[in-house]
């Protein structure tokens, strides 16, 4: 592994060697002689990655080079391992770091935060990671995060928008997004961005030049979406993020009638010639941890690859896709990715095809579209939603929600799925303590109905309880 | 011989029903229960006519024999006792002392009379098989619990669903405080003086002594081999033999057959009456020895400190802490109820109070933390019905397979869905649809029953806030509304206990 910038300490040396170390114990360990990597196929598990063949895009208006993969700095690890948006926990600046230093090293170029990551705390750990490099290296993404009503005037939306700058240690944001667009409808854009006049001051910003592009992310209500891009011959939008996946390419909808397939969302952008910058194609996880049966469905097809390249590789297969962002916590999944993308190798339509009957398969499977962004929390009834949702998704995944008491492993099943319960959920946080006040549903990305959801689940939980399934 | 053969029983005995405390699963007791059905006191409360006439029967062929197998509390002293005489210096430490007849039958007719009045708390207090049950449901059974956790702590992350977690929470001051007093106490006496407490406090000791007397086998002393060394009475944990007269007092003698391991001479042999070569001496009424028992004030002092201690029992588990993205939760109080709730099965207050040794199993079977100690003083370490940790569940009849006394009777699962044990009572001030607004009716989604159902507060207006209102016919008091409620502190709907439970 080779890197860029030279005044390394011997720590950071030392902690890069063992992760060099790592990816070489892993080639040796799943090195099958008697098998050649398939070519022209996304590098496998197995082999290292150069350094200098990440696939770039063009942004149409300014001709910058950006790295596919785009890094998403909403999950920073912390000290004791986990992800700084679940937890209180202090992030692992050192782990960060290593993160940030690898990253560049293989040329990933856009980095995407906001003021609320990491419960407020990604900005900061961001710049102070990107602050070791050279300026030209990256492209700072962040956006005007201003949900809560009490930061929704223009002095508090702007105090907001002038601590990114500190806190990323730049004078330039390359990239801003007005943040998530669609959730509460139209009359949380007026709140945010139009009556306060943020979107004409962030346009008065980038003639300026302290920002580079403008653009932004969109979940939930069509209106907002249509309504801002009708605006486009004003606003010029540079970029829009949207949220892109093989699933939600044609099944968003009929998941949830709220929300719009991405097949209209990128046509939209295509037909205007935005570039697309694409957000959860993972699902948050979702596509990564998927069903048994999708699993070895996917491996059988391409046994060295892992399940999650198989959605980035779809988020990129686009053209008007300028980057794919993933949230990286652990070397792991980085190193995955950077599988994926160095270089790209894109989809062949055989490929395609396979991935859209895999979502067909997907759609089989009723797990809850939650991606566990944690925007429903905090419940004020202490209800831990996504660790509901999320525990039931796991069940479903590895069969472990039977349809009744003469399923074949009823049993283990059952053990599995109420032990499990009490262990990702403390009790007082289940779902049978939810009353329903639906105060969570307008805060929801993927306009999932919670309260229906929960009560469902818990209906399942006491049917196998009772033993009545 | 038979002294092995005491000792494997005895362990194999105390195993069983120390197990039976522990275990919160619900997997021993179909094995095991009879353990606890033998213990002579519960079989008595329970009229249970089998297992009395067959211990009475026991008693009058072979002595007391129960004290020193099946009795738990005797075998745990016998335990303390071989502590106590570890070491050459401290073998032989035991000396003959006249039996002190008069506080043992005072004890005796003590116990009776509360047994009579129904005062539970002072049979439960007095009844060894519920001394042992405490002090192993209250001290034993959190260590049991945490190494349990440690376990399932490792089984989750090895992906495991052997084992899961369990919470330890305190019950009752009170009752923690009776329990590690009588570990204290008995622990002390049996060091030094071994079976002091069976010959002297214990009810069931004393009745059953009375049979043992003229049991049919028994411990005999052959005149002609023995020589008066005394041996035999300085390993007597009864302090029953009399070596100087050659006499053993048969109604205090547990049948340990350690004199007869003692013996040098062989002069000591277990047979039957016929056989014996010298008449049984009969109870020695010797009064010389007139120095007050340490237990007697020890037990005065347990009602005085667990009455004191029993205000502390409302103090709750410590708060957990909460993560950033969580509200706080705040613990549960117990409502003020008129009337206690007891679990079905206990068929009402008065049955409940008449039967209960307070031995505490159902307290530790119950998987739903409904279950715990009363803390009054006149039914205190009888179990009591609250809700702000879980409710009686629908598909749980725990409590009433375990209880050994007939205290709380079995029902079925499907007899407990129409048992009456309480009603649910609405208070409005707490109510959230009212207080905050929202809507909520958690309490009637949640019914087993279907007694709630939720209305307009103001039957004029369609949009008003809904509450909910109580069919008291339906309601079986099982407590899913109040613990599920999400007012808190204090629940907007709690269930008041009803003295006799009624089939609905």
């Amino acid at each position: 592994m080779k890197h860029n910038d030279t005044d390394l300490t011997r720590r950071d040396f030392l902690k890069r060697f063992g992760v060099g170390a790592a990816v070489a114990t892993a080639t040796l360990a799943g090195c099958r002689p008697d098998k050649n990597p398939a070519d022209g196929q996304a590098l496998a598990a197995t082999e290292d990655i150069p350094t200098d063949k990440m696939t770039c895009r063009v942004n149409p208006k300014t001709g910058e080079q950006v790295s596919i993969l785009g890094y998403g700095c909403m999950r920073w690890p912390t000290v004791s391992g986990g992800s700084a948006r679940d937890g209180e926990d202090e992030i692992d600046q050192d782990a960060v770091n290593e993160l940030v230093d690898t990253a560049i090293a293989h040329g990933v170029n856009y980095f995407d935060t906001s003021p609320a990551y990491c419960k407020g705390r990604s900005e900061r750990a961001t710049g102070i990671a990107l602050k070791r490099h050279p300026r030209n290296k990256f492209f700072i993404a962040t956006k005007l995060s201003n949900f809560a009503p009490e930061t929704w005037s223009r002095e508090e939306s702007m105090k907001m928008y002038r601590k990114s700058f500190s806190e990323l240690q730049v004078d330039k944001i390359d990239y801003m997004l007005l943040h998530g667009i669609g959730m509460g409808g139209m009359e949380a854009l007026r709140g945010r961005y139009l009556d306060n006049g943020m979107l004409d001051f962030l346009l008065k910003e980038r003639e300026a030049g302290r920002i580079g592009n403008l653009g932004f992310s969109y979940h939930g209500d069509i209106e907002v979406f249509d309504y801002l891009l009708s605006r486009h011959d004003e606003c010029k939008w540079d970029f829009v993020q949207i949220q892109l996946n093989y699933l939600d390419w044609k099944h968003a909808k009929e998941i949830n009638p709220r929300n719009t397939d991405a097949e209209y969302l990128y046509g939209e952008l295509e037909k205007r010639g935005i570039p697309a910058i694409i957000m959860e194609p993972l699902l948050g996880g979702r596509l990564s941890t998927v069903h048994d049966h999708i699993v070895a469905r996917l491996k059988q097809r391409e046994p060295s690859l892992s399940v999650a390249s198989w959605a980035f590789r779809f988020a990129a297969s686009k053209p008007g896709v300028l980057t794919v962002l993933s949230g990286m916590t652990y070397m792991e999944h980085l190193l995955d990715n950077l599988r994926s993308f160095c270089p790209y190798k894109p989809l062949t339509d055989d490929e395609t095809q396979f991935l859209y009957d895999t979502a067909d398969l997907m759609m089989h499977y009723p797990t809850v579209p939650c991606n566990d962004c944690k925007y429903c929390m905090p419940c004020p009834y202490g209800i831990d939603i996504p660790a509901v949702l999320t525990h039931y998704n796991k069940c479903v995944n590895q069969g472990n929600v039977p349809e009744s008491a003469q399923a074949e492993n009823y049993r283990e099943a059952r053990r599995a799925f109420l032990v499990g319960y009490d262990r990702s959920v403390p009790k007082l946080r289940q779902a049978d303590h939810c009353i329903g006040c639906s105060k969570c549903v307008a805060h929801c990305p993927q306009g999932i109905d919670i309260p229906a959801e929960l009560n469902r689940i818990n209906t399942f939980v006491e049917h196998l309880k009772q033993g009545t399934l | 011989m038979l002294r092995k053969f005491r000792i494997t029983l005895a362990l194999l005995f105390l195993t069983g029903i120390t197990l039976l405390f522990l275990d919160f699963t619900g997997s021993v007791h179909g094995v095991l229960g009879w353990m606890a059905r033998v213990q002579f006191l519960p079989a008595l409360l329970a009229v249970n006519v089998a297992v009395v006439v067959s211990l009475v029967a026991l008693t009058l062929i072979f002595g007391r024999v129960y004290c020193s197998v099946i009795c738990p509390l005797g075998v745990m002293q016998d335990i303390f006792a071989r502590f106590g005489r570890m070491g050459k210096k401290r073998r032989y430490r035991y000396s003959y002392s006249p039996a002190l007849s008069w506080l043992r039958y005072g004890v005796g007719v003590l116990f009776v009379a509360a047994l009579v009045a129904g005062v539970g708390s002072a049979v439960a207090l007095l009844a060894p098989y519920s001394s042992y049950g405490r002090i192993v449901q209250t001290l034993l059974s959190p260590l049991y619990i945490w190494g349990n956790n440690v376990l399932a702590y490792f089984a989750e992350r090895a992906d495991s669903y052997a084992f899961y977690e369990k919470e330890v929470w305190l019950r009752s001051g009170g009752v923690l405080a009776v329990a590690s007093l009588t570990l204290i106490v008995l622990a002390v006496l049996a060091w030094r003086n071994g079976r002091t407490y069976c010959n002297t406090v214990c009810p069931v000791g004393t009745f059953l002594g009375l049979l043992s007397r003229v049991s049919v086998f028994r411990p005999v002393i052959d005149v002609t081999k023995c020589n008066s060394c005394g041996l035999c009475a300085r390993s007597c944990k009864g302090s029953c033999i009399d070596p100087k007269a050659h006499k053993i007092d048969y109604s205090r003698c547990v049948a340990c057959f350690d004199c007869i391991d003692t013996c040098r001479h062989g002069a000591i042999s277990y047979v039957p009456r016929k056989r014996a070569a010298t008449v049984p001496a009969t109870g020695s009424s010797d009064k010389n020895n007139m120095v007050e028992s340490p237990e007697s004030t020890g037990r005065r002092n347990f009602l005085v400190s667990a009455a004191a201690l029993a205000g502390a029992g409302a103090i709750s588990a410590a708060e957990k802490t909460v993560d950033g993205g969580l509200a706080v939760i705040l613990d549960k109080k117990i409502p003020a109820r008129k009337t206690p709730v007891v679990p079905p099965g206990a068929v009402g207050l008065r049955h409940l109070t008449r039967h209960c040794t307070g031995c505490q199993l159902c307290v530790a079977a119950c998987p739903n933390g409904v279950l715990r100690p009363s803390d009054d003083l006149e039914t205190m370490m009888q179990p009591r019905s609250s809700y702000e940790r879980g409710y009686c569940r629908p598909e749980c009849n725990r409590c009433s397979q375990v209880c050994p006394a007939g205290a709380i009777r079995p029902v079925s699962v499907a007899e407990k869905s129409s048992l009456q044990i309480g009603h649910a009572v609405w208070i409005a001030e707490n109510c959230l649809p009212l207080t905050e607004g929202v809507s909520c009716g958690n309490c009637a989604r949640h019914c087993p029953a279907g007694a709630i159902t939720m209305v307009n507060s103001d039957a004029s207006n369609p949009d008003s806030p809904k509450i909910p209102v109580v069919n008291d016919e339906r309601c079986i008091g099982c407590g899913a509304c109040e613990n599920l409620c999400p007012s808190r502190p204090f629940s907007a709907i709690y269930v008041e206990g009803h003295r006799v439970h009624r089939e609905i």
